[in-house]
């Protein structure tokens, strides 16, 4: 489905592609480029602002060689953290706009957003809250905790991860340049055709690619990480002697590894139909659309547990170190885990049970979605007795596993609900269901998210975050949820089907109101977020704190905080499961000396090039520039191969840098 | 009034378990309720027998609970359609049978969470406690007997509610027969509008269903070119409408009434106002309906469906008292133009019959599919 | 695993919880790179089975038989069995520490999968020419996108050939070299084997129908 080049000189057309003017958004004079205008002066301001601090202090070097070209676990995990929460600000804001627009078009009311703005603000939703701010989220967590909780120095492959983090950066910052030049799709967050085979422009496109990058970063991401899994744990670390987390971690790793490809190529043939007029999911010459569904989903639902199990990981750490007790049922959380890495992939027919697929698909499926939330009911009966004949501690990542259980409990229910397909033939599609996800994702994965960055932000930088803040954060979250989400998920029973831009029915409009009410509350929690870590680190002094502040389980609360590059002096010894508690239980005390000097691998700038010229790759191809597009490419494996010649990649850390350190560090 | 409730609530309650017990065993075995009454557990392998008083119970139970919420009309939770009705029976059910694990769990993390705080020191503290064998046990077996409930529940709705059976009974204890007759509408989702054809009355509508009460309904439906899916959520279940291809519905509604219908999987920039109306009516008033259309109607024939395809946003009903016979056949299989090839033929080509010249084809001038009714039974 | 022995952190006797000695992670990269191409299964399987479910729709245009040609496909596999057979001899010459007969043996190997690329392109350039283009129906478009991912990906391994070939020439039989050669050697068998799957599914398979 190309489209036809602007009408100019031939020249402008080599030079730029199919980009022109009418391509800028907000140069229109219509409410859509007035909210865009403001949106670019806004967005323009911040940065500018942000780059001139930059180079007034003088930190361009520092951010550089400490930051942008590192390959510390750590700080890569740290900067996905990072772009994890300005995407969801982004994320969001189309959050706010959809429910604004919801809350007032109603009769003669058409709200302010027409359908061709309304539907890319929720197709944008729906793809930066998963791949730029769900996975940014989940692989920083684990980027940044695995490593220390297995007790190793680094990734198995330091320089891969760098090279992975500048992939998602791209691709999330090719999401928002759709924002000013051009479009976003219009397909919905998965990019079902026919409407992306149909929609000329640059909206599919710019989906396209964006997800095409962030995902070859994900699968390096995740092989990289079981690499390490299996291959770098500190002896005596057996399998069945690893945390709860990082066991999450290999099984969300297993799921990218079987996941992610798949979507790469059903997006591949899907840009296939739309560069080379290729017939795989068209409606003519024996395309077949369905063939897109099933493998968008055959990706889509482990994507789902990709998300979740590293935060079940989360709250499996924190439960146990608050109630001041060892997780309960450790090898029935591990094989939960295990078989919902499993079962997920046996589920995705059941997002389309209403394609007409036959009662025994539809049975088939829907037994085995219900059979996933056995061994997720079983985690939960894991941490009740994990609290059970405890000494529970409320503080704030602990708050945030309460309301998790609680409020996932009840998306748990929900998703029962609409695995019976019998039931789901009625609630398919509906209000109820964005409820459910929202529920499950919202209740399961974001307040995790929270739980996570309250509990180990101290491990990170040294000093804890304020706890009023973070619990007003919590509050207004988790009233917000609720207030939002209930008249969804009593629309959804009325029948009132989702993406809709526009009601007739006046009686649902108290329901929206309420919903952005909710969603307003959200934001108020967001900014309560921001308030708690610009407060904490202003009070910095104030709130600092030791190696193990919360007398914690697991190795990494042995390191110093934040560790040093190289986290372990000496590599742990582990002989048992929870192994800093046993170190703790038996007197061990911290060499202060006798150090060897530690090979480290160097910071290399390769990821940083490989991945702006990714960048410009996928911008020439959104936009049919086409020499862009071949000497980026081209860049990038010139670049590539140039970095396979340098043999020089690691040095040691030398001991009387080790031994300055470990005398001062923060214990 | 306490009184009331309570008894209202063990009479639901009774009623539920009895309901589970019912699907859960397949062979009639029989048993005695709390009441004294005897009756035969799970004869007929269904919901239906037992269906009618416990889900009005059931049914008021949750009524009342959700008009503490706000009083919505919750459709889904009551739909006057038969089908719909036994597709809502089947959530109410499975929602209930995971109450009876969720709300004690819920109660117990509370009670737990607060019992065991930190400031609590006169409970037990078990700081090395990790393992339970039987508790374990208890825990795994607890959610396998909740979702081996559940799941026959809705294995066998899943089989009993498939849209594409045709229908058994037209309402609770009364079967369809060899003289029922049926209606048989076939429905295209247009950008963004729906058109039915009624082969039967050689009728054609945009935007307007009319059916007679108690006539089970046999819908085919395809698409051009999105993919929506056809939903009357007062009548049954949704399903999806694609190009090319064809789906199948039944239905039957009981109560006249005019009821909302519209597409619920976004296919583009008119999605919102792809709404239709349901009118149930008495045989007597649809045959009414039938001559208005018939009066009033225009031709469509290709070229009129040619200009009714065309993406338009807020269409009003029209009628067409004749329709072109083989019209719909022709936008199922992708041929309504002269010069498509349908796909049916294409069908045919591919599967072996030696078509001549194939090599040197290579223009797009001919138009063609492959599948045709992928998802024809 | 030595241990730091008690003596030697304190005054007290704490067993043991650090290892003096660093342990080391063995065959990281080769694991790192197996997991890749299981990942890249994945990618094959997607398009196989794109390939299996739209392999007979070809919308009135050429099916396979009439389209596969049978003799290129027999040089084609010959070429690319042999080159990995050929790989092997270089793998075992690299076992040897035997520079020069090693990068002749690679030089062969991408020699074979040169020939094999080229032939394929021919192939596709002919078919095209025929009418058979990978527009023409769904049938066309999975089979050149599996058959041209193949390509590419044999592709894109002569080019590390070479690159590996001039750093052997360079550096010599190093242990990081001798790594990167045992990936690309994984590399290498992985696409005879997904090849095997192209042949025995898509032209054997589409011929006999």
């Amino acid at each position: 489905m190309t489209q036809a080049m602007p009408h100019r000189a031939d020249i402008w057309n080599v030079l730029f592609g199919r980009l022109s003017l009418d391509a800028l958004p907000f140069l229109k004079a219509d409410t859509e480029g007035h909210i865009l205008l403001g949106t670019l002066f806004v967005v323009l301001v911040g940065a500018l602002g942000v780059l001139g601090l930059i180079t007034k202090k003088r930190w361009w070097g520092y951010l550089w060689r400490e930051w942008f070209t590192t390959v510390d676990h750590k700080k890569l995990g740290i900067m996905y953290m990072i772009l994890g929460t300005v995407m969801l600000l982004r994320g969001f804001s189309d959050a706010i706009m959809m429910r604004s627009q919801q809350a007032i078009a109603f009769g003669s009311n058409m709200g302010y957003l027409p359908p061709a703005h309304y539907d890319q603000v929720f197709s944008a939703h729906g793809s930066i809250m998963i791949f730029f701010v769900a996975m940014p989220y989940m692989v920083g967590l684990i980027n940044f905790v695995m490593p220390l909780q297995i007790g190793a120095r680094d990734v198995a492959f330091p320089f891969l991860n760098n090279l992975s983090f500048w992939f998602t950066f791209w691709g999330a910052m090719l999401f928002m340049v759709s924002l000013f030049v051009g479009e976003f799709t219009t397909a919905g967050w998965l990019g079902y055709p026919p409407i992306s085979e149909l929609q000329p422009g640059t909206g599919t496109d710019y989906y396209i690619w964006g997800i095409q990058l962030s995902g070859v970063g994900t699968v390096l991401t995740g092989i990289n990480f079981v690499a390490t899994i299996l291959k770098m744990r500190a002896p005596g670390m057996t399998l069945m002697k690893m945390p709860v987390f990082t066991w999450t971690a290999l099984c969300t790793s297993g799921l990218i590894i079987a996941a992610f490809p798949v979507l790469t190529a059903v997006l591949g043939l899907l840009s296939l139909d739309r560069y080379l007029g290729m017939h795989f999911f068209t409606n003519d010459f024996g395309g077949n659309l369905m063939m897109y569904i099933n493998l968008i989903w055959v990706w889509g639902h482990p994507e789902v547990y990709i998300l979740m199990l590293p935060i079940f990981g989360v709250y499996s750490e924190i439960v146990p170190t608050f109630s001041g007790k060892p997780l309960f049922g450790y090898s029935s959380m591990v094989y939960a885990t295990a078989s919902i890495m499993i079962l997920s992939y046996m589920v995705w027919l059941h997002h389309f049970f209403t394609m007409g697929s036959g009662a025994d698909v539809n049975s088939f499926f829907s037994l085995t979605t219900m059979i996933i939330s056995i061994p997720t009911g079983v985690k939960i009966f894991n941490w009740l007795f994990t609290m059970y004949r405890g000494r529970v501690r409320f503080t704030v990542p602990m708050l945030w596993t309460i309301a998790f259980l609680f409020t996932f409990i009840i998306g748990g229910v929900t998703g029962v609900m609409l695995s019976v397909a019998p039931a789901d033939f009625l609630l398919h599609n509906s209000l109820f269901l964005v409820a459910h996800f929202h529920n499950v994702i919202i209740g399961g994965v974001v307040f995790g998210i929270f739980a996570a960055v309250n509990y180990w932000f101290p491990k990170a930088f040294g000093f804890k975050l304020d706890a009023f803040w973070g619990k007003i954060s919590f509050w207004c979250w988790l009233v917000g949820f609720w207030v939002a989400f209930t008249p969804l998920y009593l629309m959804g029973l009325m029948g009132v089907t989702r993406r809709l831009s526009h009601f007739e029915n006046p009686a649902l409009q108290p329901y929206f109101i309420v919903a952005a009410v909710g969603a307003s509350i959200i934001a108020m929690g967001i900014l309560s977020f921001i308030i708690q870590i610009v407060i904490s680190i202003m009070r910095r002094k104030e709130y600092a704190v030791g190696g193990d502040p919360w007398n914690a389980r697991t190795l990494e609360w042995s390191t110093s905080s934040p560790p040093p590059d190289y986290n372990f002096a000496f590599i742990p010894q582990v002989r048992s499961r929870d192994a800093w508690m046993d170190m703790k239980k038996h007197g061990y005390q911290r060499p202060l000396e006798g150090f060897n000097p530690i090979h480290m691998p160097k910071n290399t700038a390769t990821g940083v090039i490989v991945g702006m010229l990714s960048f410009f790759l996928c911008f020439g191809l959104v936009w049919y520039i086409w020499w862009l597009a071949a000497v980026s490419f081209v860049g990038m494996i010139v670049v590539a191969i140039a970095h396979t010649f340098n043999y020089h990649r690691a040095w040691h850390v030398p001991v009387d840098q080790i031994h300055a350190f470990e005398q001062s560090g923060n214990w | 009034m306490i009184g009331d409730i309570r008894n209202g609530g063990s009479l639901v309650m009774r009623r539920f378990l009895r309901l589970c017990l019912d699907l859960l065993f397949v062979k009639g075995v029989p048993v005695t309720d709390v009441a004294g009454t005897q009756y035969s557990v799970g004869a007929n392998l269904s919901i239906k027998a037992h269906m009618p008083m416990t889900m009005k119970y059931f049914r008021g139970f949750l009524w009342s609970s959700l008009a503490l919420l706000g009083g919505c009309h919750a459709l889904l939770l009551n739909p006057p359609g038969d089908v719909a009705r036994q597709q809502s029976d089947t959530m109410i059910i499975s929602t209930g049978i995971i109450a009876l694990i969720i709300v004690p769990v819920m109660i117990a993390i509370a009670v737990v969470a607060w019992r065991y705080r930190a400031s609590n020191s006169k409970v037990r503290y078990e700081p090395d406690w990790e393992e339970s064998p039987r508790l374990e046990l208890v825990i795994w077996a607890l959610p396998v007997l909740i979702i081996l409930a559940v799941g026959a529940i809705s294995w066998i709705g899943t089989h009993k509610l498939d849209p594409y059976r045709s229908l058994d009974r037209i309402a609770p204890g009364k079967p369809v027969t060899a003289a029922t007759k049926t209606l048989e509408v076939e429905v295209v989702s247009l950008r963004w509008k729906w058109l039915f054809f009624y082969p039967q009355y050689g009728i054609a509508t945009v935007n307007q269903i009319a059916a007679p009460i108690n006539v089970p309904i046999h819908f085919k439906l395809t698409s051009d070119p999105m993919m929506d899916s056809f939903f009357i959520p007062a009548l049954v279940g949704q399903v999806y409408t694609m190009a090319g291809m064809q789906t199948i519905l039944n239905g039957v509604m009981s109560k006249p009434g005019r009821y909302k219908g519209f597409s619920s999987n976004y296919s583009g920039a008119g999605f919102t106002d792809m709404r239709f109306t349901f009118d149930a009516m008495t045989a007597a008033n649809f045959r009414g309906w039938v001559a208005k259309v018939r009066a009033s109607g225009g031709n469509l024939d290709r070229k009129t469906y040619n200009r009714l395809r065309q993406p338009q946003r807020h269409v009003p009903v029209k009628y067409y008292a004749h329709f072109q016979s083989d019209l719909y056949q022709r936008i199922l299989n992708l041929c309504v133009n002269p010069g498509q090839m349908c796909m049916s033929d294409m069908m045919a080509a591919d599967a072996g019959m030696h078509m001549k010249g194939m090599h040197g084809m290579r223009g797009h001038d001919r138009h063609m599919q492959a599948k045709p009714s992928m998802m024809t039974p | 695993m030595n241990s730091i022995s008690a003596g030697a952190i304190g005054k007290i006797t704490v067993p043991a919880f650090l290892c003096h000695e660093e342990p080391r992670a063995h065959n990281g990269t080769l694991l790192g790179f197996w997991l890749y191409l299981m990942s890249d299964c994945f990618i094959f399987g997607s398009l196989f089975a794109c390939y299996a479910v739209l392999g007979s729709s070809a919308a009135g245009g050429p099916r396979a038989a009439e389209v596969l040609n049978l003799s290129a496909l027999a040089v084609n596999t010959a070429l690319l069995l042999v080159s990995s057979v050929t790989f092997g001899f270089a793998m075992l010459e690299m076992a040897r520490h035997r520079k020069g007969a090693m990068l002749s043996w690679l030089a062969v190997s991408g020699l074979l999968a040169v020939g094999f690329v080229t032939l394929e392109i021919h192939e596709f350039i002919n078919m095209i020419a025929e009418g058979a283009a990978p527009g023409r129906s769904a049938f066309l478009s999975s089979f050149f996108a599996l058959v041209g991912t193949h390509g590419l990906h044999v592709s894109f391994g002569i080019l590390w050939l070479i690159v590996l070939m001039v750093q052997l020439a360079k550096v010599g039989i190093n242990e990081a070299n001798v790594r990167r050669l045992r990936c690309l050697s994984m590399f290498w068998h992985f696409l005879d084997l997904v090849w095997v799957g192209v042949f025995s599914f898509v032209y054997l398979v589409g011929v006999l129908q």
